[in-house]
């Protein structure tokens, strides 16, 4: 058993970085992230991490330092927040077409415009389909655990990892975290091996150019085309949750906690109303499960914490005694709803799941998210139930809408 | 006379076979009938040889380096994105460092589209963390491989496929004195017209250490419109004109090297026309923009000249 410290989430996230032995870190300073990137600075300068820290110019260029230093073999670290998230997003496309195991936290912030440093998920929200696997904390263990888990997916999926938390609610909250330690985390996690190297021994254009078709190698051999190669991405991914799920149980039997592989319940069991989200704010419904419970109302709660890939199958058996399913988001797909809710909906399709559905945005730009008002919102909810469910359109919570 | 002669050719002779005899770039590259970067990089790979690892963008390289599962370039190479070539190298560096791999000579390539225009953050970055690698940015001033647009690496009077009617209004972006404004190790200026020039400075580059910088002026004959089979002569009358200058940097001390130290020495620089009207991309310049083209590089090549007498 290792020690307990009192920690913020930056610094849960930057002792699993180091926990996890990266060998080349690639950060940018932004708020909410910036207090990681100077830890992680502080390990490499005082030789406690032995590792390259490249300070770029810019999120572009982190995320750029970080596949090309995957691709000749390093493990490598990044962290970013909001704006500097979106600065990435050319290279986080390019990151999982390079099938890179490259690790990075997610402080989510809202994004400008209009400028806002406070937390909401539209940023990681807005990067879900670039093909980076995306797991959600809801504490600072599970993003110290987390970090560490994701290099052992990454590295086994060969496809990129977010670990994202929530900003200041987590970043910059302290709370009792357990160590683990080093030797046993080193024996959890071996080292990387990369799935080609760029290396003069064997030398090879990485990357180039596909025209539509599949094309022939020298030996006659039939190679992959560009869309071959997508559909091992989405197959990668497809196959992920399994990968997620031993990671974690085998996370479990070396250090004892559990954060759920792809989602974790709460007083799900006998529940009737089913509260979902992703991060701290599915964390905040728990207490207003308790506070409801008390009141006689029988809710749970189901914490999503992998977004992509989809925990399809797991929700449909968390959901399936649920009927009444309340979806709370800290980000929109703009002009429709919560992303969330839409792929829940998507995954209930052609089950046996009938429940109605009720999405609330909550929390945009640091917006206050109290266990009080989301018993208020699932009462209302609950009233409301009758209304026709088809033309049911996102509330918004504890937000004046005229 | 004939004496003259022999001794000028048994120099170059002599030069040209100390050129490293290996080619790192196979028969049957893609790139374009005449292209000056197919030139430039086969003698720069000649002067890097194996131990050497290529980052480029999309670009006339990417091109040349063939469709995947087939290359014609033994030397590995790693794509990036556009905006990205010099922190793709940075990685590179950071990562065979971490692995304790210190040997390997890491090369960024980029053309000037993306050295002038969109990687210019990236370079700019690269240099003031003083990363060991060689920046060469192929100058053929234009974006060659989406067909001739305007870049601001264009000269004055130029047609392009973005300024097809007005011409380029403005003079080339003086990349080079950006470089040299970061304190690198090594800056230095080249053309594949004078291969001999560019091979030594890509050996020279390979033994110093930090942030390097090669310019190769790159003739192109689909972008400047002129035959393929005069792509070498092209290179020489920007040399012969001013318009591109040979020289190198090196801990702050200007030198001209090859032709340029000669046309510096016998102040027999021709007038910019004879390059100009050599190029079809220029039959739209006024003379008012020519004479504006030779005030422009009277006054740089002046500046060179006060440089280099120290």
């Amino acid at each position: 058993m290792g020690s307990v410290s009192i920690i913020t989430g930056n610094q849960a996230a930057a002792l699993g970085a180091k926990l996890s032995n990266v060998q080349v870190v690639a950060a940018y300073p932004i708020t909410p992230q910036s207090q990681l990137a100077e830890l992680l600075s502080q390990y490499v300068e005082s030789g406690a991490l032995k590792a390259e820290y490249v300070r770029v110019e810019g999120e572009h260029s982190a995320m750029t330092v970080c596949i090309s230093a995957s691709t000749v073999g390093a493990r490598v670290f990044t962290a970013t927040s909001a704006n500097g998230l979106l600065y990435m997003h050319e290279q986080l496309h390019w990151a999982a077409g390079s099938r890179l195991p490259i690790v990075m936290c997610c402080v989510n912030r809202g994004v400008g415009a209009p400028w806002s440093i406070f937390n909401d998920q539209q940023d990681s929200f807005s990067q879900r389909d670039t093909g980076w696997i995306q797991i959600y904390c809801r504490n600072n263990q599970e993003i110290l655990d987390s970090v560490i888990q994701a290099y052992r997916i990454a590295e086994e999926v060969y496809a990129p990892v977010m670990v994202c938390y929530d900003g200041f609610v987590l970043s910059h909250t302290m709370m009792p975290v357990e160590m683990p330690e080093a030797g046993a985390v080193e024996k959890f996690l071996p080292p990387y091996k990369p799935h080609s190297i760029l290396s003069p021994d064997n030398p090879k254009t990485i990357n180039s150019v596909l025209f539509p078709g599949r094309r022939e190698n020298t030996q006659g051999v039939l190679c992959d085309g560009f869309m071959e190669m997508r559909y091992k991405l989405q197959a990668a991914l497809e196959n992920a949750p399994a990968v997620i799920k031993k990671v974690s149980s085998e996370y479990t039997q070396a250090f004892g906690r559990d954060h759920g592989g792809m989602l974790w319940e709460y007083k799900s069991g006998d529940a009737d109303i089913l509260v979902t989200g992703l991060g701290s704010v599915a964390s905040e419904a728990t207490v207003a499960v308790d506070i409801l419970r008390e009141e006689g109302i029988k809710a749970g709660v189901i914490g999503i914490r992998v977004y992509r890939p989809f925990p399809r199958a797991d929700a449909v058996k968390a959901f399936e005694n649920a009927r009444h399913i309340i979806v709370l988001e800290k980000s929109i797909s703009y002009g429709y709803e919560g992303g969330l809710c839409s792929d829940l909906k998507g995954a209930f399709y052609g089950t046996g799941i009938k429940a109605a559905f009720d999405n609330f945005i909550v929390g945009l730009g640091g917006r206050d998210v109290k266990a009080r008002e989301i018993v208020d919102a699932v009462k209302s909810s609950i009233s409301s139930a009758e209304r026709d469910p088809s033309n049911a359109k996102p509330k918004w919570l504890n937000c004046f809408t005229g | 006379m004939a004496e003259l002669l022999y001794g000028v050719i048994m120099n170059t002779a002599e030069n040209l076979f100390k050129i490293n005899s290996k080619e790192y770039i196979l028969p049957g590259s893609r790139a374009c009938q005449g292209c000056g970067l197919s030139l430039a990089y086969r003698f720069a790979l000649k002067a890097l040889r194996e131990n050497t690892i290529v980052t480029l963008p999309a670009s006339c390289l990417c091109v040349l380096h063939g469709l995947y599962p087939l290359t014609p370039v033994t030397i590995p190479a790693l794509n990036c994105t556009f905006a990205s070539t010099a922190a793709s190298a940075s990685g590179i560096v950071a990562g065979l460092s971490a692995l304790n791999k210190s040997d390997i000579t890491v090369v960024a390539i980029a053309g000037d589209g993306g050295t002038f225009d969109m990687g210019i953050q990236a370079l700019s970055g690269a240099a003031e963390r003083g990363t060991d690698f060689i920046y060469v940015c192929y100058d053929n001033e234009g974006y060659m491989n989406t067909g001739t647009q305007r870049s601001s690496a264009t000269p004055l009077g130029a047609l392009t496929t973005t300024t097809p009617v007005m011409t380029k209004q403005q003079h080339k972006k003086d990349l080079i004195k950006i470089m040299e404004a970061h304190d690198i190790a090594y800056v230095a200026t080249t053309s594949p017209s004078y291969p001999i020039d560019l091979y030594d400075k890509f050996v020279k580059a390979k033994k110093i250490k930090g942030t390097r910088y090669i310019h190769i002026y790159t003739a192109c004959p689909p972008g400047w419109i002129y035959p393929p089979r005069d792509t070498v002569k092209i290179g020489r009358l920007a040399v012969e004109t001013g318009l591109a200058v040979l020289f190198e940097v090196e801990n702050g001390r200007f030198r001209f090297t090859g032709r340029s130290k000669t046309i510096a020495e016998k102040g027999n620089r021709l007038p910019v026309i004879s390059y100009v009207e050599k190029q079809g991309r220029f039959k739209k310049m006024s003379i008012e923009q020519l004479n504006q083209m030779q005030t422009w590089v009277d006054a740089k090549w002046n500046e060179y000249l006060r440089r280099a007498e120290g």
